[in-house]
């Protein structure tokens, strides 16, 4: 079996890794390493020659964000760290692993990473519902404290960095950066205009980077291990190893760390264990809600992010929802819909008042009253709910799947109105 | 300067601004709500979408937001895009899915931006098919009415609110389409700027609860332009009146005055006008009763006097124009023309008008206070004695920190980074004053204390600043430190501005203010600005003129002489001792009073003539800052009702001194040729023989209705228009309605903008200036050269007494003047009276909030319920200045406390 650094202390149905354990599995080394040998400069040189792709969903170089940051005396201070661990992507459930499995490479990853951009302050801003990641997060912060590698002068360095644990109160947009800042500063959580971009106006109008849980989690390998290693563990040009999941009816859904660019064949078949029986794959979302459907010609790609994106979707988060022949496409989107139109933060008009038409159009489909015209009025909306058009990509998520699901399955939405009831009922 | 592409035509515009203001600027009908020009851009709405073109070669583009797009060099767009057009027609068809399409009885009907822009997309057909959301509205108070259903969620209402005038009880709950505006629970809406309410929103959520109570379509409001007269600060407005009746107050833009924004009294507090205490017609008093008689009549009893005799005394008023305080001084004489305020008030006004008149010292206009960088208030509560200037200040402290936000890349336009970058700093802001304040949230500094203190800490900061100034002795420990820190934020400034004046009542505060501007000036400071508050529309006319002190006029009682007197516009029990009128009323051979409410000094007239308010008749009035406005007839009042200067100039013509004018023209000529300060009051409009287009200009919309049909159940036969001789504009919708003078616009309309933001087509630059200039004369400008002359009179500190307190007047927004609290809404949130005592007196006196006292002033008692101030200084009792139960008191003054104690 290839390597897994990020799930490498993870036991299944065990606790995590105290500090002592985690230091002897290596733990707390790269931190040493970094602060001791290394100017902030040169971690964020290692980050962006390992090329390492942020895994929230965007794919965007890390090392080439950290390097937007106001560095040297004349920034602006406090800067700020913030770990994006509101993961309320339907369908995803990675981060959850690495929270909840090994929080001290967490908290050592937000050490390591705040050294990078001089921040002086970090926050983990985590999903309200991950109380048990919370508490393991929060005692994890405490013994890193306890050891000297959080606090004023870090392991003497002269370094210095605060963690904070925010538990989010429970908004899907939070999870977009900018409405998570917002949140975090006590306001709304409504998406901020871009530019200015967190690495110049971020939280509290200071220099901040918001990262995934995922890829901050790379940092300390990354550190430790060097950047040739780090881009042979995967099979394609986007480095390192990535968290797939399955969620559907296949026969064992989960998450597995496996090499970047693992095909979506592999994924379902040898490691989610195929479809259960008696039951057909009609399509698959790759990496959340939020990513446009890929079928079984798409298979034998490999998931990575170029090679998803050159197929019409995205990796997004990686981890796949499966859509089977006993359930109903349409049924399927009107519920995803239904959640987008429900986690629109109203701040928008062609989100806030175009989900919730959407909505009722599908949910009229699947009430058997869809009615002439409505399919039109579902494209109007895919292109007019399209990127660029709203203030943040939440709709154009939705309709990434609404989108595909009517080019692929216009037969089924038809067949609903046709029929004036859902097929599949 | 940048060139930008549009519809591949190439246009020059101004740089630093966004796309939807420079395509508004050159004209395009580019639809928008979230946007505004006093509030920039957040990009909610989506509305100004155009598309944007990478070069000439790009043929496909991408949509953007024009609001949120910079307008640089080189920038190609199309509005004319199909694609762009087709979604700013999904947008509308959006933000109308949920909308209630109840226009016919919307009060924003024909006067509503979302109409506007929904004819402008083209949007007509909708498709949504489910149910609309709906929600629960508030009680928002006497002067805002609550639709939420109407809401298209543009946010401009809590930013607003919140950001621009700082109010805290307006919010945005809830999220996803279910988004409401309102506050936590029902209410009244706190903030004094809450009727703007009615102008921001672009469709009828929030809407004139007064309007509501005598409603008529925008279209059918005869309006003329008007000039606000609740306060010295002179905003520009425009009443709008149907069958007689005044039917509401609507800002009129003035890019140096009050922008777009007016305060809460000034909007409401028209009702006087149609209040049933109106004079109407001539009243005479006959058997010791007041009765109406014909003007004929009157004029006869008056026309008797003047001939006889009597020496004639004329007492003019700071709420009554220019001209009418003219026309009394003509006919009694330069001698025995009397301004009308209290001695302590006369001498406060003329120590700030010889300041601001004085060399070095600039007044700045309202649209300056609001682009100060360092701001000192000394004395002033400005939220309640002239709440627009409060406006200013907030902007003030907002604006000059915009340039921090600048420094990261971001433009001045892009409001929700701006402030996210400035984090809630604000410029340098210290507040002196008796009690707190409302602007206390983004002040650098507060400090309450007494009047003396305030004025020792004024005088203090001046000599920092100049060290020829006078210094002051023994401060007492902590104000050698705030002077020194109030001293050096106004030198650092570019732009650095002290207000106050006189509504602390002391000459003291006054003067140390003046101080500080001139120390300012001394130190080299360029654009150093002084901005006295004034309590009445026309404060500073009847000083102009030259005026002597009503007290004076008051000692003709006590001298024995026989004369009668004329009092205009003016209720002399609100400016002096009730004995002293009493027996000044009593001892007239005859007292005449022209105006056009009843009160205590009507009551005891001989002969009351019926005045034209500001809505019925023409007349200047001077503001605070020195600038001289008109305000014009918005329609004929029935009966005898006129200008009180016309009533005067009927009476010179029955007297020798035989008035030679007929019309407000002849007036302002001859106020021109005999007072040098007004020198410039006929620049002030164009005059009446003015035309365009050789027509006069309508004060009825094109679309004013009914016209043949008013009052044909009478007679039907079409009435002859009313002359106007006083202005080149008709009462009646025919003409031509020019916009070349913005003294003569009252509403600005263009095709397909119906709503107050027709505006934008009148701006040079939206949000700018008006294109054919702004209205009002400044009568004076700031003289050259330094006349260091330091006022050198510092009062010692206060010293708390053992058995009195000082008691000092507290101003209320809605209360304390006269006019505004006639009108029922404005009562509506007047306080009742009250003494106000802080905590540790209380505790001294035994005394609780809420119990009655006796407050003793000058050996008389007020029964009065106490009201604990917590940051009223030691020793210092405040009083509600103004409020109509309660009579005239000599303040500040120092008084006795006596618990009541229960039979």
């Amino acid at each position: 079996m290839s390597e897994r650094p990020l799930t490498a202390n993870i036991r299944s149905n065990a606790p995590p890794l105290t500090v002592a354990e985690y230091e002897e599995a290596g733990g707390y080394q790269a931190l040493r390493k970094a602060l001791t040998t290394l100017a902030p400069a040169e971690v964020t040189k290692l980050i962006k020659e390992a090329n390492l792709r942020g895994r929230g969903g965007a794919g965007f170089p890390t090392g080439v964000k950290w390097g937007f940051v106001p560095m040297g005396a004349d920034a602006p201070r406090p800067k700020y760290l913030v770990v994006n661990a509101d993961e309320m992507e339907p369908g995803t459930f990675k981060d959850r692993l690495l929270l909840e499995g090994d929080p001290h490479l967490m908290v050592e990853s937000m050490i390591l990473s705040a050294y990078a951009i001089e921040a002086e302050i970090a926050y983990i801003f985590l999903r309200g519902e991950y109380v048990l990641a919370g508490k393991r997060v929060g005692q994890a912060i405490d013994e890193a404290r306890a050891r000297g590698y959080l606090g004023r002068n870090i392991l003497g360095t002269g370094y210095s960095l605060q963690i904070y644990m925010h538990m989010s109160a429970g908004r899907y947009i939070c999870g977009e950066e900018t409405a998570l800042l917002n949140s975090l500063e006590g306001k709304r959580a409504i998406p901020r205009a871009k530019p200015p971009f967190p690495q110049t106006s971020g939280l509290f109008g200071k220099p901040t980077i918001v990262n995934n849980v995922e890829t901050l989690c790379n940092v300390p390998h990354i550190v430790n291990r060097g950047v040739e290693w780090f881009k042979k563990l995967s099979r394609t040009k986007n480095g390192g190893t990535k968290l797939y999941g399955v969620s559907g009816k296949v026969k064992k859904p989960g998450v597995w760390e496996l090499p970047m660019g693992t095909t979506a064949r592999e994924i379902l078949e040898e490691h989610a264990g195929g479809m259960r029986d008696g039951l057909q794959l009609r399509g698959i979302i790759p990496g959340g809600a939020s990513t446009e459907f890929l079928f079984e010609e798409h298979l034998d790609l490999m998931m990575d992010f170029d090679t998803v994106q050159q197929a019409g979707s995205r990796l997004g988060t990686g981890t796949m929802i499966v859509l089977d022949d006993r359930t109903c496409p349409v049924g399927m989107v009107h519920n995803l819909t239904k959640f987008f139109a429900h986690e629109s933060c109203g701040w928008c008009t062609p989100c806030r008042e175009g989900l919730p038409w959407l909505e009722r159009i599908l949910k009229a489909l699947e009430d058997g009253k869809g009615a002439t015209g409505d399919l039109e009025e579902i494209r109007t909306h895919v292109k007019f709910l399209g990127p660029g058009l709203t203030y943040c990509p939440l709709a154009p998520g939705a309709m990434a799947p609404l989108g595909s699901a009517l080019n692929r399955w216009r037969d089924d939405f038809e067949k609903h109105i046709r029929e004036r009831r859902c097929p599949w009922r | 300067m940048a060139t930008i592409y549009v519809d591949n035509k190439p246009y020059v515009v101004n740089e630093g601004r966004n796309l939807l203001q420079v395509c508004l600027s050159l004209g395009f009908n580019l639809p928008y709500f979230c946007w505004h020009p006093a509030l920039g851009s957040v990009g909610a709405c989506r509305q100004c979408a155009v598309k944007q073109f990478k070069d000439e070669k790009d043929k496909r583009g991408k949509i953007v937001m024009a609001c949120m797009t910079p307008a640089a060099e080189g920038v190609r767009i199309a509005v004319d895009d199909e694609e762009a057009r087709q979604f700013r027609e999904t947008v509308i068809e959006w933000l109308m899915a949920n909308h209630p399409h109840d226009c016919p009885v919307c009060d924003e009907g024909g006067e509503c931006h979302l109409q506007d822009m929904t004819v402008m997309t083209g949007h007509n057909y909708r498709k949504y098919r489910f149910p609309k959301r709906t929600y629960q509205n508030q009680y928002l108070g006497p002067f805002i009415n609550h639709e939420m259903n109407r809401c298209i969620q543009c946010y401009r209402c809590v930013r607003f609110y919140q950001d621009y005038a700082g109010g805290q009880d307006l919010g945005v709950f809830a999220a996803h389409d279910r988004v409401y505006f309102g506050r936590h629970k029902d209410g009244v809406l706190e903030n004094e700027f809450s009727g703007n309410l009615v102008e921001l929103c672009p469709t009828g959520v929030f809407t004139d609860k007064t309007l509501k109570g005598h409603y008529t379509r925008a279209w059918d409001l005869q309006t003329a332009p008007s000039v606000c007269v609740h306060c010295g600060v002179g905003c520009n407005t425009t009443p709008g009146e149907r069958y007689g009746l005044l039917r509401r107050i609507h800002n009129r833009f003035n890019h140096d005055v009050n922008g777009y924004f007016l305060c809460d009294r000034g909007r409401y507090g028209y009702e006087f006008v149609n209040g049933e205490r109106r004079v109407r017609t001539p009243l005479l008093k006959r058997d010791g009763a007041l009765g109406p008689v014909t003007r004929a009549e009157a004029l006869t009893e008056i026309g008797k006097v003047l001939s006889g005799p009597a020496v004639l005394l004329g007492i003019g008023s700071p709420r009554a124009s220019i001209e009418s305080n003219f026309a009394l001084r003509e006919l009694v004489g330069p001698d025995r023309f009397y301004d009308g305020v209290s001695a302590r008030e006369r001498q406060l006004l003329s120590a700030m008008l010889s300041t601001l008149r004085a060399p070095g010292v600039h007044s700045p206009s309202l649209r300056e206070v609001g682009e100060a960088d360092a701001v000192f208030v000394l004395g002033e509560n400005l939220a309640e004695v002239a709440p627009m200037i409060a406006l200013q200040v907030r902007q003030a402290v907002y604006r000059s920190t915009v340039p921090m936000g600048e420094r990261l890349g971001i433009p001045a336009w892009h409001d929700s980074a701006i402030r996210e970058a400035i984090q809630g700093r604000h410029g340098p802001l210290y507040l002196a004053t008796v009690t707190g304040d409302k602007l206390a949230d983004v002040a650098t500094r507060s400090w309450c204390a007494a009047p003396d203190d305030l004025a020792r800490l004024g005088f203090a900061v001046a000599h920092c600043i100049d060290p020829t100034a006078p210094s002051v002795s023994d401060l007492s420990e902590e104000l050698p430190g705030l002077a020194k820190e109030i001293a050096g934020a106004l030198r650092s400034a570019q732009r650095p501005l002290i207000v106050s004046g006189p509504s602390c009542g002391s000459l003291a505060v006054v003067q140390a203010a003046a101080n500080v501007a001139i120390s300012l000036s001394a130190a080299g400071a360029q654009h150093a600005a002084l901005c006295y508050d004034a309590p009445e529309c026309n404060s500073f006319g009847p000083a102009l003129l030259d005026g002597h002190g009503l007290d004076e006029a008051l000692q003709a009682a006590k001298s024995g002489s026989v004369y009668a007197a004329i009092v205009l516009e003016n209720d002399l029990y609100r400016r002096a001792d009730r004995a002293a009128v009493d027996a000044f009323l009593e001892g007239a051979e005859q007292v005449v009073v022209i105006d056009h409410t009843v009160h205590d000094t009507t009551k005891r007239a001989d002969v009351v003539l019926p005045a034209a308010t500001f809505a019925e008749g023409d007349g200047t009035l001077v503001n605070n800052e020195g600038r001289a406005q008109r305000f014009v007839q918005v329609f004929k009042a029935q009966g005898d009702v006129q200008e009180s200067w016309r009533w005067l100039g009927e009476l010179s013509r029955t007297a020798p001194s035989n008035g030679a004018w007929q019309n407000l023209d002849h007036i302002c000529t001859r106020i021109a040729e005999t007072a040098p300060a007004l020198g410039e009051i006929a620049r002030v409009a164009p005059a009446a023989t003015a035309r365009f287009l050789a027509q006069r200009i309508p004060r009825q919309a094109h679309r004013y209705s009914g016209r043949t049909a008013i009052g044909a159940h009478v007679n039907v036969h079409e009435p002859a228009l009313p002359e106007d001789p006083d202005s080149p504009m008709a009462f009646s919708m025919e003409g031509f309605p020019s916009t070349c003078s913005s003294a003569l616009t009252s509403a600005y309309w263009a095709p397909g903008w119906n709503s107050v933001q027709a505006l934008n087509k009148f701006q040079a630059e939206v949000g700018g200036p008006l294109r054919v200039g702004n209205a009002g004369v400044r009568l004076w400008e700031v003289a050259e050269g330094h006349d260091h002359k330091y006022f050198e009179v510092i009062p010692p500190a206060f010293q708390s007494r053992e058995k009195e307190h000082l008691a000092v007047p507290l101003h209320h927004i809605f209360g304390s003047e006269e006019l505004s609290v006639l009108s029922p809404s404005v009562a509506e949130r007047a306080p009742a009276s009250y003494v106000a005592v802080n905590f540790r007196d209380a505790e001294a006196l035994q005394i609780t909030d809420g119990e009655n006292v006796q407050l003793v002033l000058d050996g008389i008692p007020y029964r009065l319920p106490v009201r604990i101030l917590p940051d009223l200084p030691s020793g210092v009792v405040g009083l509600p200045s103004g409020l109509p139960e309660m009579s005239w008191v000599k303040l500040p003054g120092w008084g006795k406390i006596v618990k009541e104690v229960p039979a």
